[in-house]
């Protein structure tokens, strides 16, 4: 069975050449052209670390990092919350459960620009006469829009995922409880919730995958405005590589933004190794 | 009936409500005159209900200096999801026979570098990929946008085969191997047979992903290429003059059709793709 014979490795070129070129090789480049004085046209002066000083006295770059943060904290603490109780409650026996799950999931099937327009129409001032909610307009309170749009879209997305690990559970639990007289918020909190853990772990991970990637919803919703009160990091990456052609700086933006992901990652990563080795 | 269930019963239905409203307000706005629209409410039904947003839609809205509609946009994103869904899948599922059956020295090291980069934003890799297709002059065609979903398609899909693989019986693959079967012969015709399902569920991710991307059709398909999405955002986000909000929202509605139908149809399978797709590791 050892006879492997090249043919695997042959199969394999394709997978070897795009996570060499397009995802090492690329992140290589990116990382070179952070480190240069490249404006519009890339240029081979190197000034170390210059972009990321000029990135992080940037005040659009600042305001981007501060709306990131305060998006992903609220996105995911709402989908995981929503997700979580429309999972559970649909677990409880309801009748319809198949109708319920469709309509809390189509959302998910929506792209995020259809997702963005949508909401902007809703939340354009004047919709609904004699109810003014201006948020969308309002400097301080877009980035909440923008959370809001999000939450919907992802959080049948959180309650599948949620609804597959409550399945997992050994009904004998339920049981037991009952027997003992505990009342059921108590046995979901002490009981199911820890229970769910890795399954928790790996949402807040693909949601917090999700916040980083950021762009299409808010390009689509507010276009980073009004003004430039809902841009966030990805956008200004985008917007600094091809319309305001300063392409050291976005590369610098975009290293700062992998890291980010590479250290929500870790811990995760590290997590899982470790139950592999005691399971 | 108890007052705990009553309760649970009155959160589900309120949630449904929620998610149901802008479905609701985007077909009733679609279906509105855009006097209707100025005098009414935004929540009101249609009270002379007309299809002619959704003909103007198709045909006529204007992006930036051309007025036909989102129908172009809509055929370019048949053109880059055709190929698109077909040879990521094909490579996938090649990816993940060849790690799970034949085990290449390295390939799992290379296998988690490419998984890392399921989580990586498409930013970082942006600016260099465009050189890179530009020095092949390929860049700002179908060929680069097929290439580029290609290469964010990988990480995923080739999970998806692996694992699916790896829940085989290890004796199908035996069995073929002792019957004298080659590599390519156990794939095209044993493995790729068995893998029916998962290829249902990767055929509705992908066609679904791709669909509805924004950023990679905005870079890389170039001028005449651009995927129904982007047409969609500048019909709305760029054109100056009135809002004729009720072909935008006829316009939103024609662009998330195809992965919305898909979604109704599939139903179980749909909810596979998720399940599978975020086991990542």
């Amino acid at each position: 069975m050892r006879q492997r014979g090249v043919m695997p490795y042959f199969a394999l070129l394709p997978m070897l050449a795009t996570v060499c070129v397009a995802y090492l090789g690329a992140f290589a480049w990116t990382f070179y052209v952070s480190l240069t004085a490249s404006r519009s046209i890339a240029s081979n002066k190197f000034i170390g670390m210059a972009q990321y000083e000029r990135l992080f006295n940037n005040e659009r770059w600042m305001l981007s990092l501060n709306n990131l943060a305060i998006y992903g904290v609220l996105f995911i603490l709402a989908c995981m919350v929503i997700g979580f109780l429309l999972a559970a409650c649909i677990d409880r026996q309801v009748t319809g459960e198949g109708a319920l799950r469709t309509v809390f999931l189509y959302p998910y099937a929506m792209s995020f620009v259809a997702t963005g327009l949508v909401w902007q129409w809703i939340l354009t001032p004047g919709g609904i006469p004699g109810f003014e909610f201006d948020w969308l307009v309002d400097q301080d309170k877009v980035i909440y829009t923008v959370v809001l749009a999000s939450v919907w879209q992802a959080s049948g997305f959180v309650m599948a995922l949620m609804l597959a690990g409550l399945r997992g559970i050994d009904p004998e639990i339920w049981k037991a409880a009952r027997l003992d007289g505990i009342p059921v918020w108590r046995v979901y909190l002490s009981v199911v919730l820890p229970m769910l853990g890795p399954t928790l772990a790996t949402v807040i991970i693909l949601l917090a995958t999700m916040v980083v990637k950021l762009y299409d919803a808010v390009v689509s919703m507010t276009q980073g405005g009004p003004g430039t009160a809902s841009e966030v990091p990805a956008k200004f990456i985008m917007d600094h590589l091809f319309l305001r052609a300063n392409i050291g700086l976005a590369s610098a933006g975009a290293v700062v933004l992998l890291l980010t992901v590479l250290a929500l990652l870790a811990p995760y990563a590290y997590a899982r190794s470790r139950r592999r080795a005691t399971a | 009936m108890k007052p705990a269930r009553i309760g649970l019963y009155a959160f589900l239905l309120t949630a449904a409500l929620f998610f149901m409203l802008p479905l609701y307000v985007m077909i009733s706005t679609s279906l509105k005159s855009m006097d209707e629209i100025r005098l009414g409410h935004i929540f009101a039904l249609p009270m002379a209900p007309t299809l002619e947003a959704w003909r103007s839609a198709w045909s006529e809205a204007c992006t930036g200096a051309s007025c036909d509609g989102v129908q172009a946009g809509f055929w370019n994103s048949v053109r880059i999801t055709l190929p698109s869904t077909i040879l990521p899948i094909a490579l996938g599922a090649l990816n993940g026979y060849a790690l799970s059956f034949w085990r290449p020295r390295g390939a799992n090291l290379l296998f988690a570098i490419l998984l890392l980069g399921a989580f990586v934003p498409v930013q970082v890799m942006i600016y260099p990929l465009v050189r890179m297709l530009a020095a092949i002059d390929v860049y700002g065609s179908l060929p680069a946008i097929v290439l580029v979903h290609l290469v964010f398609g990988m990480p995923v899909l080739t999970l998806l085969f692996r694992n699916y693989y790896a829940s085989l019986p290890h004796e199908l693959f035996q069995a073929a191997r002792i019957d004298g079967g080659g590599f390519w012969r156990i794939f095209w015709h044993v493995m790729l047979p068995a893998s029916v399902p998962m290829l249902v569920v990767a055929a509705i991710m992908q066609i679904t992903g791709v669909w509805s991307d924004y950023i990679l059709g905005l870079v890389f398909a170039g001028r005449d290429n651009l995927p129904m999405t982007v047409q969609l955002n500048n019909v709305i986000n760029t054109t100056t003059g009135v809002r004729l909000y009720n072909v935008n929202m006829a316009a939103t509605i024609l662009t998330a059709l195809v992965p919305l139908a898909i979604y109704f149809l599939s139903g179980r399978w749909f909810v596979r793709g998720i399940a599978a797709g975020a086991v990542k590791g």
